[in-house]
């Protein structure tokens, strides 16, 4: 697969903060990727360096094959969409005014304006000054700016602050047309339960360095974190249901009633299952895998809450 | 597309130092603009047009005249006040034009952009001193209008002259406030220093030499004394005035004192066009 980005050994210092630590990183054309980490991990200072908004202190970045900030980036640049995290507009201008004046600094065709204000639901607004615009429709102006010009790449960072439900929804499913017309997505968001049906790869940051990249099935896999099944069953559970689970000594099992819940490895996920299809009690069983925020904590939370999460699973 | 490319210098990865001056007309249209839409255009050109005609009336009045007298003593008494309002104005309006969008947030946006540091600097200076410009062309040029019944085309000339000289100096103080909005963390501290600012070169500066003048008894700074009212331009704009107009020539203390070799129209343009061109170029050098 063709590379869109590539960070090479890139180091950026604030005074005695160490704010990005020797990342190698490389983006495929065409995949939605996303930065994750707590706050303060990196994320914006790399974006921010990819995007050429920040030198940095060591190391090379290059997009489309050209060096970021170097002679040919402007032309790079043409097609690179950015939303800013707390994207802020001049308030006296309209949100067609505002696309039209940043769209003039892109070289994005001035008439395309009014169809990005339809696209993100904004066309019945767009001769209102921004200073009566909600967050929600600030932050669909700032999306359609990001998309002026057709970029082939775009950085999205915390894209769907503000946003209602049906906004975010609505967002996801525009990414996702993006992502078939070829577009490179890049965003950072925290709202994990969001991002991990969107994206196609990951990178996990914490304290300026990228500790792992992969799909989610990818991550899953690197961290084995336990599966966790849940059974419901016909009747109260006996003893001897009791006694058949005992033998998976490696999950943890805790039942009540008329459930059992079970988080066990993947390796014990099919004998586990065959057992269970034995019983005639049992109703249904659903499996859920780790969610990004498991493998997230798993992977990067060193806190208490944390640690207690991941060891729970 | 109007292109300027400058020669680059060789490094490991030469940075973008191509010019567009599309993306620097399209700034500064946004920032004339702007002035004109909030009215602010609107009520410097009024403020200039009403204390224009007051002084321009009342002027000459410690010397027991009412009215509209001679241009020489109308140019002088607009000189006082442009000297006060003119570097007042163009610090304020130019003291957040960075550190605001920087505090705003909206600096990473524009730079996100395919727009240089340096497009982007120069594109706001252009629109601001278009904006002020247009003010001082405007308030001046209608009292000046008012005035053409008693004046003849020399004394024109000599207006004329005045008006260039205050757009000169207004536009120096934008470059000092377009510095100070590069070097300021903050909207408050660049407001606070803008002030500061105009109080040193418009009020303190000139009280300074005076002072170490008349404590030296003339010993200390006497020779380069001329040189040290070139380093203010408030004070090159009085003297650009003043040394055009023979009758007014008594009435001000310092300026007085220049010598006549220095007071040719190269030395002291070639002054204000440094106070324009030096600041504006340390704002970009910090700004980059």
């Amino acid at each position: 697969m063709k590379k869109i980005i590539e960070v090479n050994q890139v180091t950026k210092r604030y005074g005695e903060i160490l704010a990005v630590d020797n990342i190698n990183l490389s983006i495929n054309k065409g995949e939605i990727f996303s930065l994750i980490g707590h706050n303060g991990a990196g994320k914006s200072t790399l974006f921010k360096m990819m995007l050429g908004l920040l030198r940095p202190g060591s190391g090379e970045i290059r997009i489309q094959d050209k060096a970021v900030n170097g002679e040919q980036f402007r032309q790079v640049k043409r097609r690179i969409g950015y939303l800013p995290e707390n994207v802020v507009f001049y308030d006296h201008l309209s949100g067609l005014e505002t696309l039209r004046f940043l769209g003039a600094l892109k070289g994005a065709d001035p008439g395309s304006c009014g169809a990005l204000l339809d696209k993100v639901g904004l066309l019945k607004a767009a001769r209102r000054p921004v200073r009566g615009y909600s967050k929600g429709m600030r932050q669909r102006l700032g999306f359609a700016q990001a998309l002026l010009g057709e970029p082939e790449l775009l950085f999205l960072d915390e894209p769907t602050t503000g946003l209602d439900p049906a906004g975010i929804r609505e967002f996801y499913q525009f990414l996702n047309e993006l992502k078939e017309q070829g577009v490179t997505i890049i965003l950072s968001s925290h709202n994990l339960a969001q991002i991990q049906e969107q994206v196609d790869r990951i990178a996990l940051m914490k304290l300026g360095s990228i500790l792992t990249t992969g799909s989610v099935q990818e991550l899953r896999e690197q961290l084995d974190l336990p599966l966790h099944l849940q059974v419901s069953l016909h009747s109260v559970a006996e003893d001897s249901m009791r006694h058949l689970l005992a033998q998976f000594s490696d999950c943890k099992t805790r039942i009540t009633d008329k459930t059992i819940s079970i988080y066990c490895s993947r390796k014990q996920k099919m004998p586990l299952l065959a057992t269970l299809s034995t019983l005639d009690t049992v109703e249904d069983i659903s499996i859920q895998e780790p969610s990004l925020e498991d493998l997230f904590l798993g992977y990067v939370d060193d806190s208490p809450s944390g640690q207690q999460a991941t060891a729970q699973n | 597309m109007w292109m300027i490319r400058p020669p680059v210098n060789k490094q490991l990865h030469r940075t973008d130092m191509s010019i567009e001056l599309k993306q620097i007309g399209t700034i500064a249209q946004k920032e004339f603009w702007d002035r004109i839409r909030n009215r602010w255009v609107l009520a410097v050109t009024a403020i200039f047009v009403f204390f224009a005609l007051v002084i321009a009336y009342f002027g000459a009045s410690q010397e027991g005249v009412v009215g509209f007298s001679s241009i020489e003593l109308t140019i002088a008494s607009l000189v006082s006040l442009a000297i006060y309002l003119v570097p007042l104005i163009a610090l304020i309006l130019g003291y957040d034009a960075i550190v605001g969008e920087r505090e705003r947030g909206s600096l990473d946006l524009l730079l996100a952009l395919p727009v240089t540091r340096f497009e982007l600097l120069i594109g706001k200076y252009i629109g601001l001193s278009t904006a002020l410009t247009f003010s001082i062309a405007t308030g001046f040029g209608l009292v000046g209008l008012f005035l053409s019944y008693q004046i003849d085309l020399g004394a024109l000339g000599q207006y004329a002259g005045f008006m260039l000289s205050t757009i000169l100096m207004g536009m120096a103080f934008l470059s000092l406030s377009f510095l100070i909005s590069v070097l300021a963390t903050n909207k408050t501290i660049a407001s606070g220093s803008a002030i500061a600012l105009w109080f040193f070169y418009v009020l303190i500066y000139d009280l300074i030499l005076l002072g170490v003048l008349v404590v030296t008894e003339g010993q200390l700074g006497g020779d380069f004394f001329p040189f040290l009212l070139l380093l203010n331009p408030a004070d090159i704009f009085r003297i650009l005035n003043i040394f055009s107009l023979e009758q007014v020539k008594t009435l001000y203390g310092l300026a007085t004192l220049f010598p006549e070799s220095l007071a040719n129209l190269w030395v002291l343009g070639g002054s204000m066009l440094f106070w324009i061109v030096a600041p504006l170029g340390m704002a970009y050098w910090k700004f980059r």
